[in-house]
């Protein structure tokens, strides 16, 4: 089966990032097919940012994502333009932190993700790693032991600890959500 | 080894960087361009550790230069570009194919003219890299659909170049560059590198009479090597004012290509047995068509794909071939390039769905395209 998946949010959010560590979950750790793609503006930091993964058993060929089974948001202007793209069905997980109304369509999955880090880390930089480790257990996509993997050797050294703490709160947050 | 090896997440550009290595790259000139950047990053961090040179360069005139330079030092060279600095490249691009110096340049492609959309992906300079510089000549362009062909085609266009002794053209577009996939690098590359002359001789210009590939000398040897742009003869030597000398160095350019062609090219093809409908694509956009095909065939249309892998030279025969017995159809991320060759081999007009703007056809729109051509 094809999955979607859209992260968007600022540049410098580390959403590429999260694309890309997905897509390793999926394709190394998983032994599924990932393909990752992303567009973003001539800008370093602050422009518009987008990264896309696009997960299957099968083969993958068109690469881009059109309708989102899941789309990870961290900004409120991300939230807007792409709300048109999404189904009844799409899951969306975003950083209510950021994002103080839900999503008009799909089905919202509140994660202050942004202030947990804060909180909890003391760095805003994981934010993207908690919304990961609540994609993982809100939708199944890939594993928990691949995700885990993939994070680990995605960050830079000596982040791990802190990478890692901060997917195991985005389990938590996933999982509390699945329950309520 | 050198390059890397085993399964990996990558990204095309980077594929592209270890397939250089793996190909024995070592020297890079270039000046860093969207949505090429990537190469030349890794590059940097790569090739000092493989014994390499890696050099920015002023601009990309700089760079082509200094990697023409570097081959006639007797060391493997690439350079990577996208449009606006392919465009600044040719005059030596022509210098290159005039001296038949081994090269490879990547280019990237992003939407032009200019400086256009510099995220975006398009195929807009496909036939500038066959015919951008000035004169007759012949040169190879390759066209990678996946991080694992950035990887292995990247190897196949050092092994070209040095083969034909010509400049090889990796003429990827922004979404294969930066894509990610899973890729699996092998332990060993087959590598090939252009066989020097024989001691003492002084002909490098001189043609093998059956390949018409001259053998190649470098400097640094002991031998007086004189390499010019200028017409020249079988020693090297400038002839400029001889019609017989400049008719027969400038068509064995070209023919050393056109009669290798067979050799040389490389294509895809799906579904194409009992295809009614023939999509002729490459890059990104092939990958579109082949999942249009397959949902073509789903919905009852005989359909086909026709995948270019090589470009340049283009697969005259089996394109005139498919063109007797089914109906072609052409899909590029430009207004109709790769078209005009198709309609040249097919000898009549083709129906073309262009996209340009920086968007990937769907399959969607091309199963749509197809179906309302009935």
């Amino acid at each position: 089966m094809r999955v979607e998946v859209r992260f968007s949010g600022f540049g410098g959010q580390g959403i590429v990032t999260a694309g890309i560590i997905l897509g390793r979950a999926a394709s190394i750790h998983d032994g599924k097919q990932a393909v990752q793609t992303q567009s973003y503006g001539p800008e370093a930091r602050g422009g518009a940012s987008r990264s896309e993964v696009v997960i299957s058993d099968r083969e993958i060929l068109y690469p881009k994502v059109l309708r989102p089974d899941i789309f990870v948001v961290m900004s409120g202007e991300a939230m807007q333009k792409y709300l048109r793209d999404l189904k009844k069905s799409s899951i969306v997980i975003y950083d209510s932190s950021l994002i103080k109304t839900p999503p008009a369509r799909g089905k919202p999955y509140p994660v202050p993700a942004t202030l947990l880090a804060k909180r909890e880390i003391g760095k805003t930089i994981v934010a993207n790693i908690i919304l990961l480790g609540a994609l993982t257990t809100i939708t199944g996509v890939v594993s928990r032991e691949a995700m885990e993997k993939a994070v680990l050797e995605s960050v830079p050294r000596g982040t791990e600890e802190m990478n890692k703490k901060a997917l195991h709160i985005g389990f938590s947050e996933g999982e509390r959500l699945v329950k309520s | 080894m050198s390059h890397m090896q085993g399964v990996r997440f990558l990204q095309g550009n980077i594929a592209c960087a270890e397939g250089a290595i793996a190909a024995g790259c070592r020297f890079f000139a270039g000046y860093p361009i969207t949505p090429s950047t990537e190469v030349a990053e890794w590059l940097a961090q790569r090739l000092p550790k493989v014994g390499g040179v890696f050099i920015q360069m002023e601009d990309e005139i700089g760079s082509i230069s200094a990697i023409i330079g570097a081959r006639w030092a007797g060391v493997k060279a690439m350079t990577a570009t996208s449009g606006p600095g392919f465009s600044l490249m040719m005059e030596n691009i022509g210098f290159a194919a005039m001296t038949e110096t081994p090269i490879v340049v990547v280019n990237i492609q992003r939407s032009g003219p200019s400086t256009g959309q510099p995220t975006m992906p398009a195929s807009g300079d496909v036939m500038q890299s066959r015919y951008g510089s000035h004169g007759d000549y012949a040169v190879i362009s390759l066209s990678p659909n996946s991080v694992q062909e950035m990887f292995d085609l990247t190897v196949e266009a050092f092994n070209l170049s040095e083969r034909y002794r010509v400049p090889v053209f990796l003429m990827a577009d922004e979404i294969v560059g930066h894509m990610r996939e899973r890729v699996v690098l092998p332990e060993k590359v087959e590598t090939f590198t252009a066989p020097l002359s024989r001691k003492g001789s002084k002909y490098y210009f001189k043609p093998d009479p059956r390949t018409l590939v001259p053998k190649m000398q470098v400097f640094g040897k002991g031998y007086n090597v004189h390499v010019t742009g200028l017409t020249h003869d079988e020693r090297g030597y400038p002839a400029t004012n001889d019609a017989r000398v400049h008719f027969k160095l400038v068509r064995r350019l070209v023919e050393k290509i056109e009669r290798n062609a067979d050799e040389i090219i490389r294509v895809e093809e799906h579904y194409l047995d009992d295809a009614e409908v023939v999509l002729v694509a490459y890059g990104a956009v092939s990958r579109s068509a082949l999942a249009a095909v397959r949902e073509l065939r789903r919905r009852g249309t005989k359909a086909g794909l026709l995948r270019l892998i090589t470009l340049f030279p283009f697969p005259e025969k089996l394109v005139a071939k498919l063109a007797r017995r089914a109906k072609l159809v052409v899909l590029e991320m430009n207004l109709g390039q790769i078209l005009r060759e198709v309609e040249r081999c097919s000898k009549r007009r083709v129906p073309f769905l262009p996209k340009l703007g920086g968007e990937l056809h769907t399959p969607r729109e091309i199963v749509r395209f197809v179906e309302a051509l009935k």
